[in-house]
């Protein structure tokens, strides 16, 4: 098995309707166990390239491989499968369904993977044992594990959310932005607590962000003006 | 779908209070429209029990839904009338093996006053061929005699005994009253539920006696015969509304209906009381048909209240589905997750709806019998009404697709991340 787990090579992307490609990148790697940070200003396609990589948008031309295996072969509900077989997914806000208590939050991905069930089950011994045991680790106690996301602080809320990501342990963690709703203060504390957490997972990190300051504690860092050969706002 | 399932039924918890109003709406809307149609089939069902065994209905010529209703329900008037001796002429003809000289146009408090003979409860038929039954008391046999209908004495509250006076002509607020001949309750018949039971029972002696002194629908000024002396005269009756035929074999009857058709002494027609009743459907029909289309309507505008809830809840449910499509639900899963929803708050609506309608007609039944005389049961749901019902939850599930279809646009649309 490679150990390329992101592999992209001569990808184009361009939105129904746009005047030219958003997104045209030669080659891009991110090898397994990697931290990777990267950076690119508002409206470079950050949130679009991850949503290539989630199978849900899908490139003009291009290979698009994930832990090696070509998401365009794949019919569209072998995709929806597969993602949440191997990712975990961490957004900039509004990240929890309002209706559902912290812990159900956590176990959706369980609900809907039987991997990740599984590899939850094996490591904790249950579902619930290890998604309470994630939600500790990220300095969330007891109180808060029954309350709804409307009861949570929006720290509290990027938490629970990184637990979900967490959950079964994926091989791959994907976060858009999850601090930019937080005082630089609370941003911190929340990458190293992610990054550890990935680090005990095992877990590969591609960390999209327009803030070059989160940068220092990856193991490495990428831009998208380099990977990208188009530039600025989908025009320049 | 079985993690859908829960997710669905917390989100819908999560929305109780819009859902459960629109739930309501469409309940409501199924108890009208089953009532309707529940009302319609009953009435059929009342009214084809209303006469069982009569081959020919026979009365002046006119038309046959008229004579059927005057005949049959006592309701509307008589233009005209036939006369006695044609009653007699009739009953000779060997294929009759028995004939029910009805004559109407007397009431009692609303009720139809009929005045007939014995043979009226000796022949007369309802329902699957029952008889009449005496409940309390006997048939009329003195000349005053009266023999309610089990609602009449219902609602009136008589009994055996009991004094009661007729009035002259079948409706209108300012009858004149039979004050000075009172008849006397005899008996009281068993419930039929049919028109029977709405009715006041005389001899044909009787309406002749009430009449002795009256002149053009008027009692004669200054010329008052009291009831003793009334039975002196001779009062076989001149003339009759209408009568109810039987014959010996039903094969006869088109032969004696051509007949009758053509009768010398004067012109009166004969007519097959189900013929006459399909007629009537017919005529009903039409009423029948736009009742049910503005009941359907009503269902329809719940239906579109039901689906405009569910669309309007949609954008702020963006992140939701966003969030699930994250954790491994493709569009179809939330085009099932939205149709899914209105479905079940369809199929809510109509078993809501049904166990509405079951409590109202065994609670307002018994009081709509007495008040108007239609027979509602609270039964369970029959195949016609089954069929409604599932339409309505068809409807409403095609109708749910058009929410879930555009949740199915967004994903596309939207990816993991909604811009909201
Ligand atoms: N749903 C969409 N439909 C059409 N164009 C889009 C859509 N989302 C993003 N874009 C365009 O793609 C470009 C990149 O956007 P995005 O990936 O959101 O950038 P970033 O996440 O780096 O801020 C922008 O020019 C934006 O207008
Ligand atoms: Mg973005």
């Amino acid at each position: 098995m490679t150990d390329t787990v992101i592999r992209i090579e001569g990808l184009d992307f361009r939105w129904p309707g746009a005047a030219r490609s958003c997104l045209d990148i030669p080659s891009f790697q991110v090898e397994r166990g990697e931290h990777l940070f990267l950076h690119g200003e508002s409206g470079s396609g950050k949130t679009t390239l991850l949503n290539l990589l989630a199978g849900v948008l899908t490139p003009q031309s291009g290979q698009l491989e994930l832990l090696g295996q070509n998401l365009k072969a794949m019919a569209s509900a072998r995709r929806d499968h597969y993602r949440v077989d191997h990712v975990g997914f961490i957004f900039q806000q509004f990240n929890l369904i309002p209706y559902l208590s912290a812990l159900d939050n956590v176990l959706l991905p369980c609900r809907f993977s039987s991997r990740r069930r599984l590899r939850a089950e094996e490591q904790a011994g249950s579902q619930r044992d290890a998604a309470q045991s994630l939600l500790s680790h990220l300095d969330l106690n007891e109180g808060l594990w029954s309350r709804s996301a409307t009861q949570l602080s929006v720290g509290q809320q990027q938490r629970v959310a990184a637990a979900r990501a967490l959950i079964g342990r994926p091989e791959i963690i994907i976060a858009d932005e999850p601090t930019s709703a937080l005082d630089a203060e609370r941003q911190t504390a929340f990458l190293d607590l992610l990054r550890r957490e990935c680090a005990a997972a095992n877990a590969t990190l591609l960390f999209v962000s327009h803030d070059k300051r989160l940068a220092s504690g990856f193991s490495r860092q990428a831009a998208m003006a380099e990977i990208n050969r188009i530039h600025g706002e989908g025009a320049a | 779908m079985k993690p859908l399932l829960t997710l669905a039924l917390k989100s819908a918890w999560n929305r109780r209070y819009t859902l459960g109003l629109t739930m309501i709406a469409v309940a409501l809307s199924v108890t009208l429209l089953l009532g309707i149609e529940r009302l319609r089939h009953d009435a059929h069902e009342g009214f084809a029990q209303s006469v069982s065994g009569t081959d020919l209905v026979v009365g002046p010529r006119s038309s046959p839904i008229q004579l059927l209703l005057y005949a049959v329900f006592h309701l509307g008037e008589a233009t005209n009338n036939m006369e006695w001796s044609s009653v007699q002429a009739i009953a000779r003809n060997p294929a009759v093996a028995w004939v029910i000289p009805l004559s109407l146009g007397d009431s009692h408090k609303g009720f139809p006053v009929l005045a007939t003979n014995e043979d009226y409860f000796k022949y007369f038929h309802y329902g699957d061929h029952h008889p009449l039954e005496v409940a309390q008391g006997k048939p009329f046999h003195d000349l005053y005699d009266a023999v309610l209908g089990a609602e009449v004495a219902s609602r009136l509250h008589y009994k055996l005994g009991d004094t009661i006076v007729l009035s002259h002509g079948m409706s209108g607020t300012h009858l004149t009253d039979h004050a000075d001949k009172p008849f006397h309750v005899v008996g009281i018949l068993a419930r039929t539920g049919t028109p029977v039971d709405r009715t006041v029972h005389i001899s044909l002696a009787a309406m002749e006696a009430i009449h002795i002194d009256w002149q053009g629908g008027a009692p004669i000024p200054g010329f008052a015969i009291p009831p003793q002396l009334a039975s002196k005269f001779d009062l076989t009756p001149k003339t009759v509304t209408a009568m109810l035929v039987g014959l010996h074999s039903r094969i006869q009857v088109f032969a004696l209906q051509r007949e009758i058709a053509s009768f010398d002494a004067e012109p009166l027609m004969a007519i097959l009381p189900g013929v006459a009743l399909d007629q009537l459907w017919d005529l009903m029909g039409v009423a029948e048909r736009v009742l049910l289309a503005v009941s359907g309507l009503v269902v329809a505008v719940s239906l579109a209240g039901l689906v405009a809830v569910v669309l309007a809840g949609l954008n702020e449910r963006r992140r939701e589905l966003a969030i699930l499509r994250s954790v491994g639900a493709g569009p179809w899963h939330l085009v099932f997750l939205l149709t899914l929803e209105g479905a079940a708050v369809t199929i809510a609506g109509v078993v809501v709806g049904t166990v509405l309608l079951t409590v109202l007609a065994a609670i307002l039944g018994p009081w709509a019998e007495l008040r108007y005389g239609v027979v509602v049961h609270a039964a369970l749901p029959g195949l016609e009404e089954l069929k409604l019902l599932g339409l309505v939850v068809v409807v409403g599930t095609l109708a749910s697709l058009l929410p879930g279809l555009r949740a199915y646009r967004m994903a596309l649309a939207d990816g993991l991340t909604p811009r909201v």
